[in-house]
């Protein structure tokens, strides 16, 4: 039976020119103890739906126009009567459990309060209503915990949390708006398991805000797909996720990297590329490399670092080993994938690679060269010039001020000043084309480019040095998932073209199998195994590993 | 601190001899020479300097020249003076400060705000003493409710002399404190609007509301109590600048505190009370900043724990 009816809801943003549509006339229904998946990508106007339910929308965006009917009720007759529905018949989950919970009270203070506004409960009754609650989330030592701060709580601790807080008036529809996404995976499945557990026993209804297929196919039992503030498509999840009819979600389902298999390259439905496979790529001629010769480029021994806790005493005690006594080789061309959750120490590794931290003790060799006792800064230079990195967040990670024509002409003037101004912009150019920008995007600033476009910038910027090795940390995190494919691909063009070792760093296991050729698995900060790819996904020897690849969500679960 | 007691020890020494301030224009050389040495003024510089230390410790900072009084004894008499002064500007500071913040950064497009943060703005860019004088004017002057200067009639307690307990005292007090306080009031609007403004924005808040917790408790608990952290601090190092400023106040409103005496000390080139204020000074500043951390750890929980993780 039907219970939440959303009709026609329209959410306007009310600009000085003109009016902008975050979400347009949305039908959704759901059921009572069903978990409705609501995917798109980001801009989608999914947590738009998500929050205009309990109309929830930051000015000056508003609900125009729908209704929005809760079993009876018309929860949103006027905008003053849905705040006695919150909490108390919604529950709302937000996607970053660091920020959603105030900081100076107590988790018990928070529980009571709200549980205070809603119930007529005293404040006794209503600290054991609470404990019960925290118990039920599964928190250990409740009694003791109600009284601690969120920031005693780890990151999954303080989801559970904040699902105790949303559910802690027995709300009938749970809104969960990207409740796994700030979350390791193997969090992320305990998190999930709860809200199905929740979901059946308390007989909710739920809808599940994310951009995660993985979690949608292991979770969703039926499942709406939203593009720029419109539905594209609803139905079962196993039907849209193996049959899909709209072009939009035949794409959005293709570029998700499979878990199952390795495939050569993403298949990319929308979007231009399809003659590009000739992309004669100039750069090569400027590129001047060596041959692939069969040897370990990088090679890294008994690698170790520990952050001291203080900084007067170093004492033993407090300090923490962020990487220990780690262990591997790169093989010149090959890529090489570094997986771990977080506080693993992957991107620690990457960064003392780069020479961005000292190791505390180890060493890394770089074309049978230690680069970690090298004291002259001009013997240094020459290795910086060999090994760029490609940083997570490409929103921070370049200069809002620059140009992108100063942006990618830094490096190469740095490491060779006597350019000519006509050679420079030359080299520019012929870098942008290899990432597949235009000319054009010389002249103007990061700010006027898409989180893909700047990674490409980022990508080109890398390359201005001609590196031989390409520390890649993260390089897809931030993206939605057809823009991680489009980069994922140039990365895989590019190493096949320019022969570039790649070191690649991710916590996504399914990228990972599409993108390297050697994997090692770290788990605070010991490297657990390291082995061929194929090997790894199909017959892991360390137990973690196989704790983490039986945990990921994976897409092909529907199927079975 | 030290480096404030050397600051001042060296102006017994460097600025002019301070001999030829103690004594007359005939006094013999001889004399002269014979003073110096029963004031140790010819030992080694490290000498006097750590006897300059341990007197100070003691609070002793020798005789004033112009009145011929201990130093220690005439600050005694000073300070409850000042104190009060600032006590009381501080406290209308931070509570109107608090007040009027909240109200603005609540109610962020209302007429009065705008009002509020335009006549704000007037506090900050005039002048302390200008202020001063338009209040002696508006108020003493023509309207001649409130006293213009002094600071009426005290009653003194033994150990210290206070206006709290008559009418006139009570009077003599608006005008000063209230001008005093304008200059950190209008930092503290600024401060806390800016903070409240912020606040509402957060995730916190945003999942509060969406709990269905009322608006006052949002508005007072949660947000408010976030928005405190920072203005603790920066009200702590500006109860320091009240101290400072209150020189130019008390001087505009006669009043007979520590500031006064210092102005007067400048114009007589008093340098043991002009020493011994400056010290006082840096020991107020150092003690308030030591207050404010200890209150840090009783306000944010997060600063608690780490100290406990540190330590276990």
């Amino acid at each position: 039976m039907t219970f939440l009816k959303i009709n026609n809801l329209s959410v306007d943003y009310q600009m000085r020119k003109e009016t902008v549509y975050a979400a347009k006339n949305v039908n959704i229904e759901v059921n009572k103890g069903e978990i409705l998946g609501l995917v798109g990508e980001s801009g989608s106007g999914k947590s738009t739906v998500g929050n205009a339910i309990i109309n929830l929308i930051d000015e000056p965006g508003k609900v125009s126009s729908g209704s929005v009917i809760l079993g009876d009720l018309n929860i949103h007759e006027n905008s003053e009567s849905i705040v006695k529905y919150r909490g108390n018949k919604i529950g709302l989950i937000f996607q970053d459990p660091q920020t959603s919970l105030n900081p100076i009270l107590t988790v018990g203070e928070q529980l009571i309060e709200t549980i205070q506004t809603h119930l007529k409960l005293s404040k006794e009754e209503a600290k054991n209503k609470s404990i019960n609650l925290l118990k039920e989330v599964g928190i250990k030592d409740a009694e003791v915990r109600f009284d601690n701060y969120p920031h005693q709580f780890s990151g999954g601790m303080r989801q559970r949390v904040v699902i105790s807080l949303a559910l802690c008036c027995e709300p009938e529809l749970l809104i969960a708006d990207e409740p796994t996404t700030a979350l390791d995976v193997s969090i992320q499945s305990q998190i999930l398991d709860l809200i199905k557990k929740l979901t059946k026993e308390r007989n909710l209804a739920v809808i599940l805000i994310t951009h995660d297929m993985g979690v949608i196919a292991e979770t969703a039992d039926r499942v709406a797909v939203m593009k720029s503030g419109n539905l594209v498509e609803i139905g079962e999840t196993k039907i849209i996720l193996t049959k899909p009819q709209e072009n939009y979600t035949k794409s959005l389902v293709s570029s998700v990297p499979p878990t199952n298999k390795k495939i050569s390259r993403f298949v990319i439905v929308e979007k231009e590329n399809s003659d590009k496979k000739e992309n004669n790529i100039k750069i090569l001629n400027r590129w001047t490399k060596k041959g692939i010769i069969d040897q370990d480029l990088v090679q890294i021994k008994d690698l170790s670092k520990s952050f001291d806790d203080n900084f007067f005493t170093e004492s033993s005690k407090n300090s923490v080993m962020a990487v220990d006594n780690v262990s591997f080789d790169i093989k010149e061309g090959e890529s090489f994938g570094l997986v771990g959750e977080s506080g693993s120490g992957k991107s620690t590794i990457a960064k003392m690679i780069v020479n961005l931290f000292k190791p505390t003790s180890g060493d890394i060799f770089f074309d049978n060269v230690c680069i970690t006792k090298i004291k002259q800064k001009s013997e240094l230079m020459k290795f910086r010039k060999q090994i760029q990195m490609i940083f997570q967040d490409p929103y921070s990670s370049l200069n809002g001020r620059l140009k992108v024509k100063d942006i990618i002409a830094e490096p190469i003037t740095l490491h060779n000043p006597s350019i000519s101004t006509l050679d420079l912009n030359n080299y520019i150019y012929d870098l942008l084309e290899s990432v597949e920008l235009t000319q054009k995007s010389a002249e103007r600033y990061p700010h006027e480019f898409s989180g893909g476009q700047r990674q490409r910038i980022s990508i080109a910027r890398a390359l201005a040095t001609q590196p031989r090795l390409l520390v890649c940390d993260e390089p897809t995190s931030a993206l939605d998932v057809s823009i991680q494919a489009q980069i994922l691909n140039l990365l895989k063009d590019l190493q096949e073209q320019l022969n570039l070792t790649i070191l690649f760093i991710s916590h996504d296991l399914p990228v990972v199998r599409q993108m390297c050729d050697r994997i090692g698995v770290l788990k605070d900060g010991k490297l657990c195994e390291v082995s061929n790819t194929e090997d790894l996904f199909l017959k892991p020897d360390h137990e973690y590993t196989k704790e983490l690849l039986h945990l990921m969500p994976k897409i092909e679960s529907i199927y079975n | 601190m030290l480096v404030v007691a050397f600051v001042s020890f060296s102006l017994f020494n460097f600025v002019g001899d301070p001999i030829n301030n103690m004594v007359g224009e005939e006094t013999s050389d001889e004399e002269r020479a014979e003073l110096r040495e029963t004031l140790g003024l010819m030992d080694p510089i490290h000498v006097q300097f750590s006897r300059f230390i341990v007197n100070a410790s003691k609070g002793e900072f020798g005789i004033s020249y112009q009145l011929r009084r201990p130093v220690s004894e005439l600050i005694v008499e000073r300070l409850p003076a000042t104190i009060e002064l600032v006590v009381i500007s501080a406290l209308i500071a931070l509570i109107t400060g608090t007040l009027l913040g909240v109200y603005t950064g609540i109610n962020r497009k209302g007429f009065l705000s705008d009002f509020i943060l335009a006549v704000s703005l007037l506090g900050v860019s005039l002048p302390t003493f200008v202020i001063g004088i338009l209040f002696i004017y508006l108020f003493a002057v023509i309207l001649g409710i409130l006293p213009s200067f002094g600071r009426g009639e005290v009653v003194d307690l033994g150990f210290w002399t206070t206006g709290f307990l008559t009418v006139s005292g009570l009077k003599a007090i608006i005008l000063p404190s209230v001008t005093l306080s304008l200059f950190q009031m209008t930092y503290i609007i600024r401060l806390v609007r800016a903070e409240m403004m912020e606040i509402l924005q957060t995730d916190y808040i945003k999942f509060a509301r969406a709990r269905g917790i009322s608006e006052n408790s949002i508005k007072y608990k949660h947000a408010l109590k976030n928005g405190l952290i920072p203005v603790i601090t920066i009200a702590g190092i500006n109860i320091g600048t009240l101290i400072a400023f209150s020189i130019i106040t008390e001087t505009v409103f006669q009043w007979p505190g520590m500031g006064f005496l210092f102005i007067q000390a400048v114009q007589f080139v008093d340098i043991p009370i002009m020493s011994a204020y400056l010290v006082f000074i840096a020991f107020v500043f150092v003690m308030i900043n030591f207050i404010v951390d200890i209150l840090y750890y009783f306000i944010d929980p997060r600063i608690r724990v780490k100290g406990d993780t540190a330590s276990g």
